[in-house]
């Protein structure tokens, strides 16, 4: 039967509780932010007591779909003050889910100054004291963790940026080769550094199967579905051989590729840094150019990438990352960038911001365009251990910016902007300026329709139909990230006619329910809502809705695009 | 005249990355598929000079042809 965890902090009690059932048909980002919502003050400090940190599997998460195995995490956001959901792979969500836990809430903080850890099993969830991991990069703790515990224990833990609140801290969950995926954006691993629990261990063993309500039904709909994905060129064929890295290359021939802290939209060197490249390399070396970040992935865009010597050096190499350490920081030396990745991993820290925050680093001068040497050095002695100098650094882009007087920053309510430049892709533009994350690509990414040709095609150069497309893909992405479902299962959807009745004869299936398109439709709208609604409580308005002035005053080669939307076109997004 | 074709992802293996070659006057990007056998229904982006184009574009002299295949990531 499913339940809800609580765990309160501050007297360290525990308690399982039915689920309400206004909360019965959520799950994932529905469900954290719903949460989040009602029982979050607004207007309250991130890291202080009023704050909780809500983890919760996808409603198709524990099932045999394929790609359900995402995580949501939720809380409010103390890099951006708005709320924050960020989802990621791994081994935990399956778990949760198994054990029936429809999501685990996190509540107060200690009185005294110990550290934590919260063990959950069929048992329920335990609290104790940790002294021994306290100060550990995430690859010690998982070690260590195995060690202590056994090979299939779930753990979700924070590095030494989120024992130290750095704003830019992210929370890390093991993958199943006892690597690392993320909750990436937002500053989540500083919420859970601020409660002091280091980690979150998680035994599954002895729980039953997720109830599926007609399994025959579940199963007709499930092939359906794996079948979409593997006929879509995308995520059958581009993604499993060359990962999201393909994308360097393409952005640089569009001229969307921020480079050079977002002053110019190609890279001389792209092709050093590049997918095609990283295909090669790996091949080449003996890593893996496949890999799932989950169990019941079948896309595999994942890699393992090793060095000279074929060892080991990172996994869950993103686009993302090697784009904003390569391009935006002009670095074309993949060593040196995967390098760093895995550095990132270990400090527990967003590879997103903190890549956008080393590009602005740059600009003020601590160091110079190029260095990647000197990127994994500021990581390792600066960063990993704290200094002043490291925490500047630990807070992002909007925090080096602030710190040096940089004027260009690319940030959106404080969150560094990703790997496309909103000048000459205009409708990521919308999807940075609105979400109610901050700057943040996945949540209505656009360039599928502007640049790859997926669901259609609408001009990444000009203005019309961007604000239409951005919020047809913010509503749809709100309900697919409470599915439990990687967000590329998107690919398909919008290409292959009966990828989405399948997904939602899933979900259907394994509740004994009967949803509709349209009832999804409304799923998103309302989560969408219900998280705006909590922004505008906290204090923020259509006004933050924008992008930073230097976008619209100076144009990026080789379009010599600018961002040339009104405030009142922008504003457009939210008449649903 | 002369255009500057670039291929990427798989469109690479057993052909080229980048070169300039010489084409008759009013070729399309679809012809310079057909002449390096990529099948036009595998053509998933065509950017000429940076911009997205169509299979029947009319390419002109300098031009840079850009073909991939339908690839994404993010």
């Amino acid at each position: 039967m499913d339940k809800i965890i609580r765990v309160n902090m501050a007297d360290l009690s525990t308690r399982i509780e039915a689920v309400p059932a206004e909360w019965a048909g959520l799950g994932g980002r529905g469900l954290t932010s719903t949460i989040v919502a009602a029982e979050v003050p607004p207007t309250c400090h991130p890291l202080g007591p009023s704050n909780k940190l809500v983890f919760a599997p996808g409603l198709l998460t524990g099932t045999p779909a394929a790609n359900s195995g995402r995580l949501s995490a939720g809380a409010k956001s103390p890099l951006t003050g708005t709320i924050k959901e960020s989802n990621a792979g791994g081994t935990a969500a399956q778990m949760l889910a198994r054990l029936g836990i429809k999501a685990l809430i996190i509540e107060g903080i200690p009185k005294a100054d110990t550290w934590y850890s919260l063990h959950v099993s069929m048992d329920g969830v335990a609290v104790q004291e940790e002294t021994e991991l306290v100060g550990k990069g995430n690859f010690a703790v998982i070690e260590a963790l195995e060690a202590r515990l056994g090979k299939k224990t779930g753990i979700l833990t924070i590095g030494p940026a989120g024992e130290l609140k750095m704003t830019a801290a992210n929370i890390s969950v093991k993958d199943p080769d006892s690597k690392i995926r993320s909750h990436g954006r937002g500053g989540l691993g500083a919420v859970m550094g601020s409660k002091k629990i280091k980690f979150i261990s998680i035994n599954d063993e002895g729980a039953p199967k997720v109830p599926i309500a007609d399994p025959e039904k579940f199963r007709t709909a499930s092939r359906a579905f794996a079948k979409a994905l593997l006929d879509h060129p995308v995520s059958g064929e581009g993604l499993p051989t060359y990962g999201t890295n393909v994308l360097v290359n393409i952005l640089h021939e569009a001229g969307g590729l921020p480079t050079r802290n977002f002053t110019a939209g190609q890279f001389d060197s792209h092709d050093k840094i590049s997918g095609e490249t990283l295909h090669e390399t790996i091949a080449a070396r003996g890593g893996k150019t496949k890999h799932g970040c989950h169990a019941g992935c079948i896309i595999q865009c994942s890699q393992v990438y090793h060095d000279k010597e074929g060892k080991y050096v990172t996994s869950g190499f993103e686009y993302e990352t090697i784009w904003g350490l390569g391009a935006d920081c002009c670095v074309d030396n993949l060593d040196d960038i995967a390098r760093a990745d895995n550095l990132m991993d270990d400090i527990g820290i967003d590879s997103i911001e903190t890549a956008v925050m080393f590009g602005v680093a740059m600009e003020a001068g601590i160091l110079p365009f190029g260095d990647g040497k000197g990127i994994i050095r500021l990581l390792e002695e600066e960063i990993a251990k704290g200094t002043a100098l490291g925490r500047i650094l630990g807070g992002g882009a909007g925090s080096v910016g602030k710190a040096y007087g940089v004027t260009r920053v690319p940030v959106v309510k404080n969150q560094g902007i990703p790997a496309y430049d909103p000048r000459s892709v205009k409708g990521i533009g919308i999807t940075y300026a609105t979400s109610t994350m901050g700057a943040d690509h996945t949540a209505g990414y656009t360039i599928a329709t502007n640049i790859l040709n997926v669901g259609g095609f609408v001009d990444p150069l000009k203005k019309d139909g961007q604000v239409e497309l951005s919020r047809n893909l913010q509503i749809a992405t709100a309900a697919v990230d409470s599915t439990g479902m990687c967000i590329f299962v998107a690919f398909p959807a919008l290409d292959i006619p009966e990828c989405l009745p399948a997904l939602i004869d899933m979900i259907n299936a394994r509740f004994g329910i009967s949803l509709t398109g349209d009832d999804v439709t409304n799923l998103g709208k309302y989560i969408l809502k219900t998280e705006r609604q909590f922004n505008i409580a906290a204090g923020f308005t259509s006004e933050h809705d924008r992008l930073p002035e230097f976008f619209k005053s100076e144009p990026v080669a080789p379009h010599n695009a600018v961002w040339d939307f009104s405030d009142a076109e922008i504003d457009e997004f939210w008449n649903f | 005249m002369e255009i500057t074709v670039k291929l990427f992802a798989m469109f690479r293996v057993g052909r080229f990355a980048a070169g300039t070659y010489k084409y008759r006057d009013g070729i399309t990007p679809a012809d310079i598929a057909g002449e390096l056998k990529i099948p036009e229904k595998d053509v998933g982006i065509v950017l000429v000079n940076s911009r997205h184009a169509k299979l029947d574009h009319r390419l002109f002299e300098g031009d840079t042809l850009s073909l991939f295949p339908l690839v994404g990531g993010g």
